[in-house]
């Protein structure tokens, strides 16, 4: 007799043992380590929740301390591999394979683990790839989520840091799986129900706050004459002509630049209102000062970000926010915001090849890919029109006609050297020794080549959508690619004729003088500016308080 | 530390008339530059004090395309250099050429 509902009568079995342990839903932080161990088993696919934000960190911990004689061969799959805990379980055995998509500081820890056989690697993937996933073949058996608050019911209020929480709950609850919570307090009456309690299994008042990486916060005082340089650029020779309002910025500082400029050089070229109206961004707290001086229409975002909330509370014809008046965020959703929604993709990458495919994969360091190749690439899907994307689309073929699809515009920027006098242009990625030396049957590629529209460096921009065979991409690529080996190594003259066609163009082609590339454009120079800029709003992590 | 020259015999004459001027700061990955217009008005010169030594021929390459962007003779360029990269010794470069041309 064939058994259909395996799945639903093992959770039975495990919500069972695990009651002992439980007063209704609620579980006491001093038992989750043997809680933990009565419904999580060998084997299972586990979701610790954990992105490039918000970490269910006590959970992690409580995870990574259960006797591997009795819980081994996990099979992680989680966005972030962020905390010394998500290393911990490989390092110590609980867990054998791992399906992940970011890993900021941990990266030199993953690349280790590989080498030495703790981590068995399944892939890195964009977080909206991830999730996917979660709903074909990588399905959790268990999933360890993180909440602001909880009521006895077992509703959940995220907070400003929604993120992944919804879709991993959809994944694991719907298909027999078991939710577990932690909650920086259990009370009463919710705020707002995030989460219906009827999808999750226990909640778990945690000895401290969920932790929340600042990690979309960039200090003005940082920010260099040649990434304002580079900002000039990208506004004046994409922004403008492409007219693109609807967008996303990565996480580095030559956007940031951009952010605090449009209040000032963007004004000068009239740009207001025509673009980067509509953002799927984080809240990035660099963009305070175009919101208050009028450039942003609505910004969607993918997670929270430290100190902003009270001011995004404040500003909610921009922001999404509930009934209670706080952010509501949704990576899933945002992703697909930044996939299908938005005309370009501009962010930094640290090396680029000869072909101008583009990696955050450097030696020895497994980056992640979090959402950028995601947002990085053409939605071949889409069929909505909009000038930008149009206008992208005909500049990539001769004599385009009404069938010709659009392109989204992806962007890179990069300064041609890196730290300690490394080129960041190469002729071959490090990820293609990486892949061999670790046996991965693909090179991580963050953004693939024929996905890159555009390529700023202070050199200049390469548009590679105008470019017509591999030699001449390739020229265009050491065209700008300055007095690195690969910039060196330009035809000199093949350079000045794509030049002439308009494919590279230098600061003086574009009307920018390289003298006005000062620090004295930034709308904020400091943390304290931005501070000063939300009226008060903002309230920066300790580590950005330097004054 | 690393001192050297680097002689441009053929150079285009810089415009303007202001003598003397300085661009960056010297400080680590930055560049200090002085300009002095005191040579011939086909010649330029580039005096190159690094605190980091062996890359002299990036030196000679950044100064070459300098010098053929730019309109340099006449002009004596005193570097101070606290290890900055190419890119930044560029904009500085330009920037103090600039400035001689007669931009505030």
């Amino acid at each position: 007799m064939a058994q259909w509902n395996k799945q639903r009568s093992e959770r039975e079995v495990r919500l069972a043992v695990a009651a002992k342990y439980a007063d209704g839903k609620v579980v006491l932080a001093g038992n989750v380590v043997a809680f933990l161990s009565s419904v999580v088993c060998t084997g299972d696919r586990v979701c610790l929740e954990g992105d490039n934000q918000k970490q269910a960190d006590f959970l992690a911990d409580a995870l990574a301390s259960v006797d591997k004689a009795q819980i081994h061969d996990l099979h992680i799959v989680q966005s972030g591999v962020v905390l010394q805990s998500h290393i911990d379980l490989f390092e110590k055995g609980i867990a054998r394979k791992l399906d992940f998509s970011y890993s900021g500081p941990q990266g030199h820890a993953i690349a280790r683990a590989l080498d030495s056989g703790k981590i068995e690697l399944g892939a890195v993937h964009t977080y909206i790839e991830l999730f996917a996933r979660y709903f074909m073949d990588l399905t959790p058996n268990v999933a360890l989520i993180a909440a602001v608050q909880a009521d006895r019911a077992g509703n959940l209020y995220t907070g400003p840091n929604t993120e992944d929480t919804p879709t991993i709950v959809e994944a694991t609850a719907f298909k027999s799986g078991i939710v577990v919570a932690q909650v920086n307090k259990i009370v009463d009456t919710l705020p707002r129900v995030d989460i219906p309690g009827g999808m999750v299994d226990f909640v778990i008042e945690a000895d401290r706050p969920f932790y929340v990486e600042p990690l979309f916060t960039r200090d003005p005082a940082s920010v260099t004459e040649i990434q304002i340089l580079m900002a000039m650029m990208a506004l004046k020779g994409i922004y403008a002509p492409y007219g693109v309002r609807r967008l996303n910025h990565g996480i580095g500082f030559p956007t940031a630049a951009i952010e605090l400029i449009l209040p000032t050089y963007g004004e000068q070229l009239g740009l207001r209102g025509k673009v980067a109206t509509h953002f799927a961004l984080n809240p990035h707290p660099t963009l305070i000062p175009a919101i208050e001086s009028g450039w942003v229409e609505q910004i969607h975002s993918f997670g929270s970000e430290v100190g902003m909330d009270s001011y995004m509370q404040e500003r909610s014809d921009i922001y999404f926010t509930g009934h209670d008046g706080t952010l509501r965020s949704n990576r899933l959703l945002c992703q697909a915001a930044g996939l299908y929604a938005c005309d370009m993709f501009i962010g930094s990458t640290l090396q680029i090849d000869l072909a101008g495919n583009s990696s955050t994969f450097t030696s020895g360091r497994i980056a992640g890919f979090g959402g950028a190749p995601n947002m990085g690439s053409d939605a071949r899907g889409r069929r909505h029109p909009s000038p930008a994307w149009l206008m992208a689309g005909r500049e990539a073929v001769d004599n385009p006609t009404s069938l010709a699809r659009g392109r989204k515009l992806v962007v890179q920027m990069i300064e041609t050297f890196g730290e300690k006098m490394v080129p960041n242009f190469v002729e071959e990625l490090d990820s293609v020794k990486m892949a061999e030396q670790l046996k991965l049957e693909l090179a991580p590629v963050m953004i693939y080549g024929d996905d890159v529209s555009h390529i700023v460096t202070e050199e200049g921009i390469a548009n590679l959508l105008l470019c017509r065979n591999a030699e001449e991409r390739e020229q265009a690529i050491r065209g700008v690619a300055g007095f690195t080996p690969v910039g060196l190594g330009r035809n000199r003259a093949a350079v000045e004729a794509l030049r002439a066609r308009g494919v590279i163009r230098r600061p003086e082609d574009m009307g920018i003088n390289p003298l006005s590339a000062t620090r004295q454009l930034l709308a904020a120079h400091t943390i304290e500016d931005l501070v000063t800029w939300s009226g008060g709003l903002y309230h920066p992590p300790a580590k950005f308080r330097n004054w | 530390m690393e001192q050297f020259q680097i002689h441009v015999a053929s150079a285009r004459p810089a415009p303007g008339d202001r003598r003397q001027a300085t661009v960056g700061v010297n400080a680590s990955g930055n560049i200090e530059i002085l300009v002095e217009r005191v040579l011939p008005e086909t010649e330029c010169l580039v005096e190159v004090t690094t605190a980091v030594t062996g890359y002299r021929t990036l030196w000679q390459a950044v100064i070459e395309d300098f010098c053929d962007r730019c309109p340099t003779g006449g002009l004596r360029f005193a570097i101070n250099d606290g290890g900055a990269r190419p890119d930044i010794v560029h904009l500085r470069l330009m920037q103090g050429a600039r400035l001689m041309g007669g931009e505030p």
